[in-house]
């Protein structure tokens, strides 16, 4: 059984079926990409993994775990990282305290009332930082950095937790195209380093093809395509979808 | 039966002013996301309008009377036009705290110009021409008043309803409350319209004021405890939904009626007084609406915010020099009454006590990001555990400042759980709210907190009665507090409140529990809040209902923020400060109220992004020479 399994789910918003009975698993050092043209269904899909919304029917596991139902905290306590579209980190802490709040909070140090905490992880959060590629802004106010290091730091966060599940929604929007590459690489390379599945939904589709080892392609709720990139690139459902019909089959 | 009846009238009587009241300030906030502290005020001012034209149109004649109510009514209206030209408009760029302190500032000079123009005296109000005479329901009487009242609440709720939804103006004031800056962007002239919206706000504020004068005299006191129902109502019924308000108005208004209705009953042997009860059964009610539904009974979860506006100062590391400078300024402030009269040596106290309670509340506004409207009631639970252990029980001095320490502790968890379960404005007013209720049940439990009277003879003991041993006794808990705060606000938990603060979502996504630690810091605020209560009680030898009176909360407010929110240093300077400045202006003036509120005024005029903005642009300005 796959680490992180999704089974026959299924999401409607009044009359408007938002995901159709959609099912895949992923595994531990896979990436796995979610695309779709615009309303396709990626959002709801995305925000039922991560657990903040609950499905109609189906099932989310992890690690055998049922995750749909379960707090924020619980799914991240199982193992579970994830970053939003639009890069939530503190704003008023400092790039190290940023990381240091998610460390502690890993070592179960949140609850100290009275000695200092800047230091306490600091070597762990050195580390992470570097790995991320900011250890340069340790001392700066997230507050303050632009946004391509706001992604990265909100990355370190969901690493700090030590996860065994990336769930990142959109994790390039917003950003310049150098940078696009740059993290993703970076990602990926984590990834396979230290196997960590990956799973994220993206409208990049360079991003995709080259880093995805897998991608799921949604149409109107349905699971539509499913395979490695050169597949997916082939698949002419895919085309028509992306391109439009009549892109792909001339009329006659 | 028919008392039953009655009541049940009654409470639809009562219902339709609360309404009244709590839709004009409903209707403010939705257009302009101003809470108006003065809403009470302009209450009140619509009673002593309607009394003084009473007057002057003659007391008998229909005119008289009715006249005067729809003028009254027009003139707080216009009162409350002025105040948004002249005061609020300058102000809606500023931060929020910013306008409700300066709305609170309105409450003080109001109620200081109605001091000046109509007395301190309640003034009684003529009887409607028309309506004199009473019904007969049941056998029993009710005033024919009381049933026009009830009919003016519908009727209110329905032209307001054809109002927001049948004319262009209230389509402006419904795309207003949902996207400010569209409506702005479409051409639509905000400034005409804020004033519009607060002409007619205030205008049922005064409405409601001028129709209760019938049946309750005009009064000085009425401000803030109406500002504190219509807070619940509009809390209850869903910020910004006007039907909403009306369902909550009468839902809190018949649950009173029907406690009075049941008056003393026997259960299981014991009775029980529900006459008594009229205000636990209002926080009954809120508490139920809160739990079941946390946004009101018609209200939508606000639209978060997060990541907008200015975020706080990052909290720097202790230099080198602030442990050795903290003791230095310790050990000057101890040293100082030495060479001081005994006059110093009380306002020393003063501001020792009234800094850990600032710092208790700072540290609730600043890295909680918990702006409480009630902390006094922490505070004077506090000063009346430590009051009644003593007195009652005489447990000695030191165990009577535990007692306050865990009796403010006790009911800010007690409180504070349904509090974290809000953000923002709601949060501010449930906890304004629940000091109301506080007050109120201290200020009405005659034989067990001495009513208005409070407690007596509550006095250190004898080794302290040199005062400034007594001082000693009083700096080294408060300077311990601080300390305590001081290192928690630094430790892990106060990073963890921090984070939880700037981004509850990615908090969460971290193993943050925000509701929980937000929780513990209100607990904590509450314990040294009600400590330093116990200490303020010991030192004035006596507790009264005022120790937790709104006015207090607004006190704790003005000392954190003309100190600035985000530095603790800052509650300390702020606490001195304002105790100096009040304790000056009440000697110089019989119009303390009003030089302090416009005091305030001029503050925030003047400073818009707070002082400490100011200070720190200029210092930015100064550094960037460098």
């Amino acid at each position: 059984m796959s680490l992180f399994a999704v089974d026959g789910l299924s999401k409607s918003f009044g009359g408007v079926r938002a995901v159709r009975e959609v099912g895949f698993g992923l595994d531990a050092g896979e990436m796995l990409a979610l695309i779709g043209p615009n309303g396709a269904g990626k959002s709801t899909c995305f925000n039922v993994l991560t657990g903040q919304l609950a499905p109609d029917v189906g099932r989310v596991t992890f690690d055998g775990h049922a995750i749909t139902g379960l707090s924020p905290q619980a799914i991240w306590r199982l193992g579970i990282g994830r970053t939003f579209q639009i890069a939530a980190t503190f704003r008023s802490l400092t790039v190290r305290e940023n990381v240091e709040t998610a460390l502690l909070s890993r070592a179960g140090g949140l609850r100290g009332f009275w000695r200092p905490a800047a230091g306490r992880v600091g070597a762990q959060a050195g580390a992470l930082l570097a790995r991320v590629g900011i250890a340069g802004l340790s001392a700066r106010v997230c507050g303050t950095l632009a946004y391509g290091d706001l992604k990265r730091v909100e990355l370190a966060l969901a690493l700090a937790g030590q996860p065994r599940l990336l769930l990142m929604d959109e994790p390039t929007a917003g950003m310049a195209p150098a940078e696009r590459r740059a993290l993703m690489a970076l990602v990926a390379s984590l990834a396979r380093a230290e196997k960590i599945a990956v799973l994220f939904t993206e409208h990049d589709m360079e991003a995709v093809f080259s880093h995805a080892d897998r991608v799921i392609v949604l149409d109107r709720g349905a699971k539509i395509a499913e395979g490695p990139p050169a597949a997916i690139r082939a698949d002419a459902r895919v085309r028509a979808v992306y391109l439009g019909k009549d892109a792909v089959e001339p009329r006659r | 039966m028919a008392n039953f009846v009655v009541q049940f009238l009654n409470g639809l009587a009562g219902a339709s002013s609360l309404f009244l009241v709590a839709a004009g300030l409903s209707l403010i906030f939705g257009v302009s996301r101003i809470v108006n502290f003065a809403h009470g005020s302009l209450y009140m001012l619509g009673m002593y309008l309607a009394w003084s034209l009473t007057e002057a149109f003659g007391r008998g004649s229909a005119f008289g009377f009715w006249g005067a109510v729809v003028v009254a009514a027009l003139g707080v209206g216009l009162a409350g036009a002025a105040i948004e030209v002249l005061v609020l408009r300058r102000i809606y760029r500023a931060p929020e705290m910013f306008q409700l302190l300066a709305t609170f500032a309105l409450v003080l000079v109001l109620k200081d110009a109605a001091l000046r123009f109509w007395g301190a005296e309640d003034l009684l109000g003529p009887r409607a021409p028309g309506l004199r005479g009473a019904v007969d329901v049941l056998g029993l009487r009710v005033p024919e008043y009381d049933l026009f009242l009830t009919a003016v609440g519908p009727a209110v709720l329905f032209l307001l309803w054809l109002l927001v939804n049948r004319t262009r103006f209230g389509t402006l004031l419904r795309a207003s409350s949902e996207n400010r800056d569209m409506v702005s962007a479409l051409g639509v002239d905000q400034a005409k319209l804020f004033t519009a919206v607060f002409f007619l706000g205030s205008l049922l504020a005064g409405l409601g004021g001028a129709l209760q004068l019938p049946r309750e005299p005009a009064q000085l006191a009425i401000d803030l405890p109406i500002i504190a129902d219509a807070f619940v109502v509009v809390v209850v019924g869903g910020m910004g939904s006007i039907g909403g308000a009306f369902v909550a108005a009468l839902l809190i208004a018949e649950a009173k009626a029907m406690c009075i209705a049941l008056g003393d009953v026997e259960i299981l042997g014991a009775v029980v007084s529900f006459s008594k009860l009229t205000l636990a059964v209002e926080f009954v009610v809120m508490a139920v609406v809160l739990v079941l539904r946390p946004w009101g009974l018609a209200g939508r979860p606000p639209v978060s915010v997060e990541g907008q506006g200015a975020a706080a100062p990052p909290l720097a590391p202790p230099g080198m020099l602030f442990w050795p400078t903290a003791g230095l300024a310790l050990m000057a402030v101890a040293f100082a009454p030495l060479g001081g009269d005994g006059y110093a040596l009380v306002l020393l106290i003063d501001i020792s006590v009234f800094a850990l309670f600032a710092v208790s509340l700072h540290v609730l506004m600043g890295p909680a990001g918990l702006v409480s409207f009630g902390h006094a009631a922490y505070f004077g639970l506090g000063a009346y555990s430590a009051a009644l252990v003593f007195l009652k029980l005489g447990w000695p001095f030191p165990a009577a400042l535990a007692a306050a320490f865990a009796g403010g502790g006790v009911f800010a968890l007690l409180f504070g759980w349904f509090c974290v379960r809000l953000s923002g404005v709601y949060l501010a007013m449930l906890t304004l709210a629940f000091a109301q209720i506080a007050w109120s049940v201290v200020h009405q439990w005659d034989e067990f907190t001495g009513g208005s009277n409070g407690l007596i003879g509550v006095w250190p003991p004898e080794a302290l009665k040199d005062r400034t041993l007594f001082f000693w006794a009083v700096l080294a808990p408060c300077a311990a507090g601080i300390g305590l705060m001081w290192r928690v606000v630094h430790a892990p938990f106060g990073l963890a409140l921090r984070a939880a603060r700037d981004n509850e979502l990615r908090a969460a996504a971290i193993g943050i529990d925000a509701r929980k630690i937000r929780w513990i810091a209100f607990a904590a605020a509450g314990a040294l809040a009600g400590l330093a209560g116990g200490l303020f009680a010991f030192s004035k030898g006596s507790v009264s209902p005022e120790a937790m009176g709104v006015a207090r909360s607004v006190d704790g407010l003005v000392m954190v923020l003309l100190g600035g929110v985000n530095t603790l240093a800052g509650a300390v300077a702020g606490a001195a400060g304002f105790t100096l400045l009040q304790d000056e202006l009440a000697r110089s003036t019989d119009y303390w109220r009003a030089a302090l509120g416009a005091t305030i005024l001029a503050l925030v005029l003047a400073f818009p992004e707070g002082i400490v903005g100011a200070f720190k642009r200029g210092g930015r300005r100064a550094g960037s020479v460098r």
